[in-house]
């Protein structure tokens, strides 16, 4: 009995030509989505957790507060610090002119406090207090959403 | 006369996939798309030291209290965390009909006060219930509207037009002050 055997001519190689293509577009949508960190966080900020959400969408009208324990390096911490841009804050009542500089270029500035959950609320209050002094009263205090 | 040796003139594009590939993954790694989400706040602004807080009837203001060891009071009486969001909704609804409760909601007020050792985390939580309070409301109050929930009534809004359901039930949350120590 004879064998058949069925010859194809199809090429049964995939065509990779266009793969760099493909490529190049994920490269260009991640970096135009990629934004490089900015600034270098030196205290610790592990937020806390909440429900009742809202999200900030326009990036460009945030500004960053930072309170929580300073990072000391080898994991250790120090007491607690706030810190603004790229520096930490030694006196807190320095806070108003700085927002209020941010708030001229800015006038819809928001200002977002990214807040350790184990800070004391005495130091939120006092940053709270100068950032009404400054005249920037949109806030927004950073949490992750609860995960049930 | 041995004529010259054709070079190749074209660029091998072999490798061009993998150094796609190691940008892609540059840029993969360094990628950090996370919307920024909290609990916005309005801060009031700053009081002249002569002018006086806007008088508040008392019935319309709920006390909120958390203290050093993020215990929490409400209208002077100990509570737990898990109660503030069925207080506030009770508060809130109320339309009158307990004295012990606010008028309306336009006039009912939550005031939540810290001690300056109040772990922020505890503030978090009762700011966070509060607002899950007016989230349900304004949800309820969406549905009876005839949208599924308040976000697509916010979202079928008009640019200009007024948000009635904000308007009936405005947050009207409020920090006060520390006492001075």
């Amino acid at each position: 009995m004879a064998t058949f055997k069925k010859k194809t001519k199809t090429n049964q190689e995939i065509p990779t030509a266009s793969l760099p293509d493909i490529i190049f577009m994920l490269l260009i949508f991640f970096m135009v989505t990629t934004v490089l960190r900015e600034n270098e966080v030196r205290v610790r900020t592990q937020l806390p957790k909440a429900e009742a959400l809202t999200k900030i969408d326009q990036k460009r009208l945030v500004s960053y507060i930072w309170i929580g324990p300073e990072k000391l390096g080898d994991f250790k911490l120090g007491p607690t610090a706030v810190q603004i841009d790229d520096a930490l804050i030694p006196d807190v009542t320095g806070i108003r002119t700085i927002m209020y500089r941010k708030l001229v270029e800015q006038p819809k500035l928001i200002v977002s406090l990214r807040v350790d959950e184990s800070s004391e609320m005495g130091i939120v209050q006092d940053v709270e207090h100068e950032l009404r002094e400054g005249g920037t009263l949109r806030i927004n205090y950073s949490t992750k959403r609860l995960v049930n | 006369m041995k004529k010259k040796p054709r070079r190749m003139s074209e660029i091998p594009t072999s490798s061009m996939a993998d150094i796609a590939f190691l940008l892609l993954i540059f840029f993969l790694v360094t990628t950090v798309i996370d919307v920024d989400t909290g609990i916005g706040m309005v801060l009031p602004p700053p009081l002249d030291e002569e002018q006086n807080p806007p008088p508040v009837l008392e019935r319309n203001m709920l006390k909120i209290l958390v203290n050093e060891q993020g215990q929490l009071l409400m209208e002077d009486k100990p509570a737990s965390v898990d109660m503030v969001k069925e207080e506030v909704k009770k508060h809130v609804l109320n339309m009158g009909a307990d004295p012990n409760y606010s008028d309306s909601p336009t006039k009912a007020l939550i005031s939540i006060k810290n001690a300056r050792q109040t772990p922020y985390r505890a503030y978090i939580a009762v700011l966070d219930r509060t607002w899950m309070a007016y989230f349900e409301i304004w949800d309820s109050e969406a549905r009876k509207l005839g949208y599924t929930d308040y976000k697509t009534y916010v979202d079928a809004l008009a640019p200009e037009a007024t948000n009635e359901i904000r308007k009936k039930f405005p947050a009207a949350i409020s920090i006060a002050e520390p006492d001075p120590q």
